[in-house]
């Protein structure tokens, strides 16, 4: 959009509908991986947010949604913003329905303070992404998750119903209340990792699962990648349930196999039993003690890259592994960079950090990782990483044959490409 | 086209043993599980390969003609209702299992595979398919995904959509593309997750790839007799409160347990008003000390009789009467109209007795033996068609049934998906704005509207910009549809 356009449109008139206090001129700090803004506006209700996106369709304003703001750095830089429309007042707990396991919460709310209401009633939404402070509304439009996911799967095996203001301002819904429901397409599945670019995302209904009562930790520490994959595959052939299978490498030796095992205390302990003598065949296993349990995770679950390194996700089959492993050491190696690795080792999702380069290596790295994984069945996907480097290698790789029919799917829902214009697959 | 040319093309594609076009033969196909709708489909086409059936959809997209894909036929809302102009697409002889990954926990087939194969197939070492409907046993995988099927054990483990990573489809303009993977998180919109459980409007999938779960340790399985239909509900309620998510909670009421005991002579305790079968897997430690809690809330909601199950062919036993009970009604009543609808689950209750009101109110009995775990109820309308006027009583009654089942938070359909059947009901529980987004995912999808149309949505509606060979709709041209 030219200046000129966006010019048509004032900070009062985003006041006029949210009020003086909700709508301001964007600062510095509102930028979109160095793309600046011009306001930013905070809907208090549904109503006030398909009237901002009414307006933004109207005078042809290019609109990035914004939860807390903890993965507004996903995706690829974004041709253009205008207007952020945030989600930050939209943050109540509307329902929560005990008996259902069921509540539906406004997309604002952090997921920490939703978690705090469900506690109440020894509930929980079994979503454990890493990025602390972030809404449960930006978690499904970026579709995190984290190592629970192997127990109770991700957003989409979560989300029950959605509600959300289209481009032009329709409000929409799909789904329901109930966990059982195959009603009219799943338009919340559709919604789920579209990362802001079919929409704001603006109510949420999720399934609820009961908190676990207690837990133990089966951690085995092996000298290779290979050893690290046959113990994972022994977890995951067997007949335990462990909430998590993480694995987590610091250092190009050794790894760290680590299962959690959650439930009632009879059978976990009989599990952890079981666990240890699966898992000490493939090294040095042993069950933690109560006072080291909250102090592993904390290190083992820590991302791996700090803010000024880069982060990539890698999305591969399980019994690849070993060969992921070796593979992230190998390319750091050639490209001079150092790899931190943790991932959720039974799902496939390998999360890797890197630094002691700069965005020429880190490129070089990951077209060597894309060649090798993106060739088969995975991807590699920058979910941190400076703009530079994003123009350098799209955030995203590759997608494969169904990208024209995604393009129809963005056309559908926003022919006038207002949002989030370039940050998503393919230069959606 | 005509009809002798679209025979002859098709017979290019597939032989002539590939395509049926005689009226007798065509009428096999002339309904699925829902029998009450019937229609004779233009053409049967019966492909072997993902290529002929590629070729078949793009014959349909140059020509304009409508299909319809069938499975099995075992679908329940008139999903595979053929179209009077169209090509009914038969997938019965795509029954090939690609690829069996355990290691990667994944196995790979074709839609006409029955769904209970991939659980033969993987048994021995160790897995299962978990979305059982209670077709299992001849439903196909193409339908299961198409329906985003369920079953008694998806409270626990979930529906198809959380058991299908990857799908090979072919588009309504011919085009195949690959939606998901098999490895997690794929980049882009999951379109994946659109496709299941959209009854076959979206396209035709021509390779599924699925998830398999490892079997559990134990499974235990109780039977528990109620004195009335509420009690079996609140122990359930109560179970799920303590923590525990069995695998299946299934409920019958009275009239249910009259034709199961009926069926199979289950000896149930006199004077049963409710019963409760629950099932719990997992490890067996943790699943003996739960179930022992289940067997003690049963008795403090008033269990007169607690049948525990020793040994598998004990479970079957106790099963046995619950999977009875739809074919069992035939034993009491001449018809029965069967519904889908789901309530949150602590409105079963209310509704249970709501239902009853709208039997005696309508003078019609009506069975319910549901999912009580999911809140999904299958309310049966018994009636008996040689009297005059009571076919369209019971469809009515099952109707209000529908309606108030939606006034407690609910939705239309649990499994069974909307189909023909239920399409005039979407109005009722989604808005217009809601219909019309969904619209928009099906225009990207088929926006020639070829891919099993007027199903899912009350009124045709078309897609606006259609690029391509096609005109003016017919239904737009004849002003019985809008432009969208």
């Amino acid at each position: 959009m030219s200046v000129s356009e966006v010019a048509q449109v004032s900070v009062e008139d985003l006041q006029s509908i949210v009020g003086r206090e909700h709508a301001r001129d964007a600062s510095e700090a509102d930028a979109v991986d160095g793309v600046a803004p011009s306001f930013v506006v905070e809907p208090g209700t549904v109503e006030e947010a398909s009237a901002v996106m009414k307006l933004a369709h109207e005078k042809g304003l290019k609109v990035t949604p914004r939860g807390s703001g903890t993965k507004i750095g996903w995706g690829n830089p974004p041709s253009e913003v205008d207007l952020i429309v945030s989600t930050a007042r939209l943050n109540r707990l509307l329902e929560h329905a005990a008996g259902d396991l069921v509540t539906r919460v406004e997309a604002g709310m952090k997921l920490e303070d939703l978690q705090k209401e469900l506690a109440g009633a020894n509930q929980m939404l079994a979503l454990d992404p890493p990025e602390a402070g972030a809404t449960v509304g930006g978690i499904v439009a970026a579709n995190a998750s984290g190592p629970r996911r192997l127990r109770y799967g991700t957003v989409r095996d979560l989300l029950i119903g959605i509600t959300v203001v289209l481009p032009n301002g329709t409000v929409a819904k799909a789904g329901g209340k109930v966990v059982k429901n195959v009603a009219g397409y799943d338009l919340g599945k559709l919604y789920t990792g579209s990362l802001g670019t079919l929409g704001l995302i603006v109510e949420t209904i999720w399934r609820l699962h009961p908190i676990p009562e207690t837990s133990r930790t089966v951690v085995v520490e092996v000298e290779s990648p290979e050893e690290a994959g046959a113990a994972v595959q022994s977890l995951m052939h067997s007949t335990l349930v462990p909430t998590m299978i993480e694995v987590h490498r610091p250092e190009s030796n050794g790894a760290t196999v680590a299962a959690l095992i959650e439930g009632i205390e009879p059978g976990v302990l009989a599990q952890s039993v079981s666990a240890l003598e699966l898992t000490r065949l493939h090294g040095d296993a042993r069950v933690l003690e109560r006072d080291e349990v909250a102090g592993f995770w904390r290190d083992a679950l820590k991302t791996p890259w700090d803010e000024s390194g880069v982060g990539l996700k890698i999305g591969a089959l399980p019994a690849e592994l070993p060969n992921i492993l070796q593979l992230v050491s190998d390319a750091a190696e050639r490209n001079g960079l150092t790899p931190r690795v943790t991932g959720h080792a039974a799902t496939g999702v390998t999360l890797v950090g890197l630094s002691g380069g700069d965005d020429e290596g880190y490129a070089a790295m990951v077209q060597e990782l894309r060649e090798i994984i993106g060739s088969g069945e995975g991807s590699v996907v920058v979910v941190q990483g400076s703009p530079e480097l994003k123009r350098k290698v799209d955030a995203w790789g590759a997608v494969g044959d169904s990208l024209p029919l995604m393009r129809r799917v963005k056309g559908r829902f926003d022919p006038g490409a207002l949002m989030n214009p370039g940050r998503f697959v393919g230069g959606i | 086209m005509e009809t002798a040319t679209l025979v002859e093309r098709m017979r290019g594609i597939l032989g002539a043993e590939g395509v049926i076009s005689e009226h007798e033969q065509l009428r096999t196909y002339e309904c699925d599980g829902l029998m009450s709708y019937r229609v004779v489909p233009r053409i049967v086409v019966l492909p072997e390969t993902a290529d002929q059936l590629q070729r078949i959809v793009q014959v349909c997209y140059e020509e304009g003609i409508p299909f319809v894909a069938r499975g099995s036929g075992t679908g329940l809302s008139g999903g595979a209702l053929p179209h009077e102009e169209g090509v009914l697409i038969a997938l019965a002889r795509m029954r090939e299992i690609v690829e069996v990954d355990i290691p990667n926990q994944r196995v790979i087939v074709e839609p006409g595979v029955i769904n209970l194969w991939v659980t033969q197939e993987v048994a021995p070492e160790g897995y299962y398919f978990a979305p059982d409907p209670s077709s299992q046993l001849v439903c196909s995988i193409g339908g299961t995904v198409a329906e985003n099927s369920g079953g008694a054990h998806c409270l626990k483990y979930g529906f198809t959509t959380n058991h299908v990573t990857a799908l090979e489809v072919v588009l309504p303009d011919g085009e195949v593309v690959h939606l998901g993977s098999k490895a997690p998180d794929p980049p882009g919109y999951d379109l994946l997750g659109a496709f299941v459980g959209s009854e076959g409007t979206l396209g035709i999938a021509t390779k599924v790839t699925l998830r398999i779960v490892r079997q559990p340790e134990t499974v235990k399985t109780l039977l528990a007799a109620f004195p009335t239909v509420d009690e079996a509900g609140a122990a359930v309620s109560e179970i799920i409160a303590s923590g525990i998510i069995p695998s299946a909670a299934e409920i019958m009421d009275s009239l249910s347990i009259q034709a199961a005991e009926m069926a199979v002579h289950a000896g149930y305790p006199e004077g049963t008003g409710g019963i409760l079968v629950a099932e719990l897997d997992g490890p067996q430690a943790e699943v003996d000390h739960q179930f022992g809690e289940v067997e003690r809330i049963c008795r403090e909601n008033h269990a007169t009789e607690v049948r525990v199950a020793r040994d598998e062919e004990e479970r079957v036993v106790l099963w046995k009467g619950r999977k009875a009970a739809l074919a069992a009604m035939g034993r009491i009543s001449h018809d029965c109209y069967l519904q889908d609808s789901v309530v949150p689950r602590t409105a079963l209750s209310d509704v249970l007795k709501k239902i009853a009101a709208l039997s005696d109110e309508w003078g019609l009995r009506v069975a319910n033996f549901f999912h009580a775990g999911d809140g999904n109820l299958h309310p049966l309308v018994l009636y008996d068609e040689r009297i005059e006027g009571e076919s369209e009583k019971a469809h009515e009654l099952a109707g209000q049934i529908v309606l108030a089942c939606l006034e407690y938070g609910g939705s239309i359909t649990g499994e069974h998906g909307v189909g023909e059947d239920k399409k005039h009901y979407m109005p009722k529980m989604f808005t217009e704005n809601d219909m019309n987004t969904m619209q928009l995912l099906r225009c990207a999808f088929d926006p020639h509207g070829l891919a099993n149309p007027g199903k899912v949505f009350p009124t045709p509606r078309l897609c606006g910009e259609v690029p391509g060979p096609y005109k003016v709709h017919p239904l737009q041209k004849a002003g019985m549809a809008e432009m969208f």
